[in-house]
């Protein structure tokens, strides 16, 4: 192996042991017996104290629960509107509004979130001045904000996937007829459903994670999960913290490894089908 | 239709707040709901138009605010350098491996991304505090004989920015260099040329759209950044993005909270404009 292949190749292991270190060290101290966090209490230690006081932690639990369910109607609404977007801009040609509707959809992905939040918020105040709607903010808000920023994201994810995928099922169909809803429905719709799955994930976890624009265009009585962790942290480590870390971490990692055996799966699902339809054909 | 909601809905709770910002940081603040001047007030039965520029001059007049905007730039760029210089190896080493581990090695990248960020930030509080594991295990060692103060230090912050946002860097960067074709390499070596030399004549200028999208996604962000510096970083160099929430929240001045926004979104339109152009060439090159 050439110098440079080496190189690169411990540069790729010292990256990927900098990035779960952290991850590590807060799954292990999660178990640990002490209040110091970071100091290993070997005689009492391991231990599942801090998940059974996560267990009954009221706000944390109130907290996540509100995440939930933010995150569920925000990412179903981003993956609509984006799915709109991504399809319009990936099929349309040159139509009105392009350039802008392009421009509106890369923009969120970069822009600094104290700037998105503190935007929403004025929007929602002046909103609620000129027609009374909305009623302070809260839930109601925060999902709205969440729709906004996470739709930018499954536009790109389906944009790119109808970008990289042949017109020619799709010239097909309307050739034979088909109107372009039918079409749409038909064929486009399923071909593109796994950048849609993709995307509701992606922005789920976004919606999920938010804490910056959230805290922006919460109310007093709307405090999400990332809200109730930061003002924890803000204040010091907290074992209990880690503890929930761990608990985030392995739903995510169980959820991916499902996904991945899944679409293996699948894969080996339709080279059997091209296999046999081959040796049919014989 | 179809590209008419996505529109009208980002028109609404995209475009517009912009609007509304720049209009409130022409106000000036005062005791009231909302905490901001009107733009129009009558006057005799005619409206008047009263455009109050105080909250920028006071953003010049005060060094709190310049030096903040100095110093998140450079911390930007800092993060940005530290990003590409961990993040084009690895981006590398993953485009050059086997195509079934290429599959795992992405994954590995993504997967702290899927995890909570704010969690993860959290997470070198633990390693980096003075009792801190990284501490501990230099002391253990004998490398030093006193904890190091590494929390609440620039470093910590360059620490947060690049171990948060390396999947950005990365990504881009391995999107270009998979699509590069070996046998570009393999003349230059048959010619005479050493890795080094191939490596800067060849694979370098052919990465540069990566390098540029990898960049502006970490630099763009990181410019405003209020989660990282707040938990890790000094507490008497705030970073424009803190100023910004502390005008806001702490000292309830909207208009100043404004003017700030206005001008960290003059500094960064053209690195944003650029990222769109460059993110519209690479949808529409497929």
């Amino acid at each position: 192996m050439s110098s440079r292949g080496l190189f690169s190749r411990c540069a790729l292991i010292l990256g990927l042991v900098f990035l779960y270190l952290p991850i590590l060290s807060m799954i292990i101290f999660s178990f640990n017996n002490s209040r110091l966090v970071t100091v290993w209490d070997a005689a009492h230690s391991p231990t599942l104290k801090w998940y059974v006081a996560l267990a009954g932690n009221e706000p944390v639990l109130r907290a996540a629960w509100l995440s939930i369910r933010i995150a569920l109607v925000a990412s179903t609404g981003a993956v609509i509107l984006g799915t709109l977007a991504g399809v319009a801009l990936a099929r349309f040609g040159a139509f009105r509004g392009r350039l802008l509707l392009a421009g509106m959809t890369t923009a969120p992905i970069v822009m600094p979130e104290v700037i998105t939040g503190l935007s929403l918020l004025l929007l929602f105040v002046a909103l609620q001045q000129l027609i009374g709607w909305p009623h302070g903010v809260g839930a109601v808000t925060i999902t709205l904000s969440h729709i906004t920023f996470c739709m930018a994201y499954v536009t790109v994810v389906v944009q790119s996937r109808l970008a990289g995928m042949d017109v020619s099922l799709e010239e097909a169909a309307m050739d034979l007829g088909a109107r372009p809803g039918r079409v749409f429905v038909r064929i486009t719709l399923p071909l593109i459903l796994p950048a849609i799955a993709s995307g509701w994930l992606l922005a789920f976890t976004l919606s999920w994670d938010d804490l910056v624009i959230t805290q922006f265009v919460a109310g007093p009585a709307s405090s999400t999960l990332p809200m109730v962790i930061f003002s924890k942290v803000r204040f010091g480590v907290t074992p209990d913290i880690n503890a929930l870390a761990t608990i985030l971490v392995s739903i995510v990692a169980t959820g991916i490894a499902a996904s991945t055996v899944w679409m293996r799966y699948q894969q080996r699902r339709r080279e059997r089908d091209v296999l046999l339809a081959a040796a049919a054909n014989l | 239709m179809v590209a008419g909601i996505p529109i009208l809905w980002l028109l609404v709770l995209f475009l517009i707040p912009f609007l509304i910002v720049f209009r409130i940081s022409l106000s000036e603040v005062r005791l009231a709901i909302p905490p901001y001047t009107p733009l129009f007030t009558w006057h005799n039965g005619s409206p008047l138009l009263q455009l109050h520029w105080s909250s920028y001059a006071f953003l010049f007049t005060d060094s709190l605010y310049v030096s903040s905007y100095l110093y998140s730039l450079k911390v930007a760029a800092v993060s940005t350098l530290c990003c590409l210089l961990i993040g084009y190896p690895m981006a590398y080493a993953i485009a050059r491996a086997a195509p079934a581990s290429r599959s795992v090695l992405l994954m590995l990248i993504v997967l702290p991304f899927w995890t909570s960020f704010l969690l993860r930030v959290y997470a070198w509080i633990g390693l980096l505090k003075n009792n801190g594991v990284v501490n501990n295990v230099l002391l253990w060692l004998g490398v030093i004989h006193h904890p190091l103060v590494l929390l609440q230090t620039d470093f910590a912050v360059y620490i947060g920015i690049v171990y948060s946002y390396l999947p950005f860097m990365i990504l881009p960067l391995y999107a270009n260099l998979e699509k590069h074709d070996g046998a570009l390499l393999e003349a230059a070596a048959d010619l005479g040329a050493r890795p080094m030399r191939a490596f800067l004549r060849i694979t370098l200028p052919q990465s540069i759209a990566g390098i540029l999208a990898g960049s502006l996604l970490v630099f763009i962000p990181a410019v405003g950044e209020y989660v990282i510096p707040t938990l890790l970083g000094r507490p008497d160099q705030l970073m424009i993005g803190r100023v910004l929430s502390d005008e806001f929240f702490e000292n309830r001045d909207w208009p100043v909270a404004s003017a700030v926004a206005i001008l960290v979104l003059l500094l960064l339109v053209i690195p944003i404009m650029w990222f769109q152009r460059l993110e519209r060439r690479e949808l529409e090159a497929k």
